[in-house]
């Protein structure tokens, strides 16, 4: 089952609640997105923290039911 | 969740079978997956020698990467016995010139190739 672009956002929000969050999907197709995630957690973390950070918000999702998810996270 | 030993001692053998070693879906010459074909790309762009570790071949190895490095996804990039990231990583890097540079700073050989086409 493919996920909705705003599942998405309210997973990443419940981690990350001030977190400004743009999802876009790529191919219209409910399986292909872009995210960007900007939040002052990821203040003085590397890529991979900030995005394992995202990955664990998302709960086991990624590379499961949430195929493809073009990730990018940055501090404000 | 914990890893086998077996399993954790392979993957560490292929991190440490060559400088840089990519994780992915298919080989190097015949990616078979959009994101592994991204990051061959890249790496082939900067001219960058590396191993391919096709994780179709092997099961394990395919559900052991992502335990092993924290990481869900395939592609994997170690540089170095190092985790660097996955597509977008090296994608985002590679744009504004900091893969070239942690390639310079690890000592490995660049040598950018010009576009083809």
């Amino acid at each position: 089952m493919p996920m909705q672009a705003h599942e998405i956002e309210t997973l990443i929000k419940k981690a990350f609640p001030d977190a400004q969050i743009t999802i876009e999907d790529l191919r219209g197709d409910g399986d292909h997105y872009s995210c960007m995630v900007v939040s002052a957690a990821f203040a003085g973390k590397s890529r991979v923290q900030q995005h394992q950070m995202v990955y664990q918000a998302l709960d086991g999702r990624m590379g499961g039911e949430l195929h493809a998810l073009a990730l990018q996270t940055r501090a404000p | 969740m914990m890893l086998e030993d077996r399993i954790k001692e392979k993957i560490g053998h292929n991190i440490a079978s060559d400088e840089v070693v990519l994780f992915m879906k298919g080989t190097p010459v015949f990616p078979q997956c959009g994101f592994s074909a991204a990051v061959v790309g890249v790496l082939s762009h900067l001219g960058i020698k590396f191993s391919g570790v096709n994780v179709l071949e092997d099961d394990e190895i395919r559900e052991g990467i992502k335990t092993y490095s924290d990481w869900p996804t395939i592609p994997q990039l170690y540089v170095k016995g190092e985790f660097i990231g996955g597509c977008d990583i090296v994608r985002e890097m590679y744009e504004t010139g900091e893969l070239m540079e942690m390639f310079n700073t690890h000592g490995i050989n660049v040598n950018p190739q010009p576009m083809q086409g």
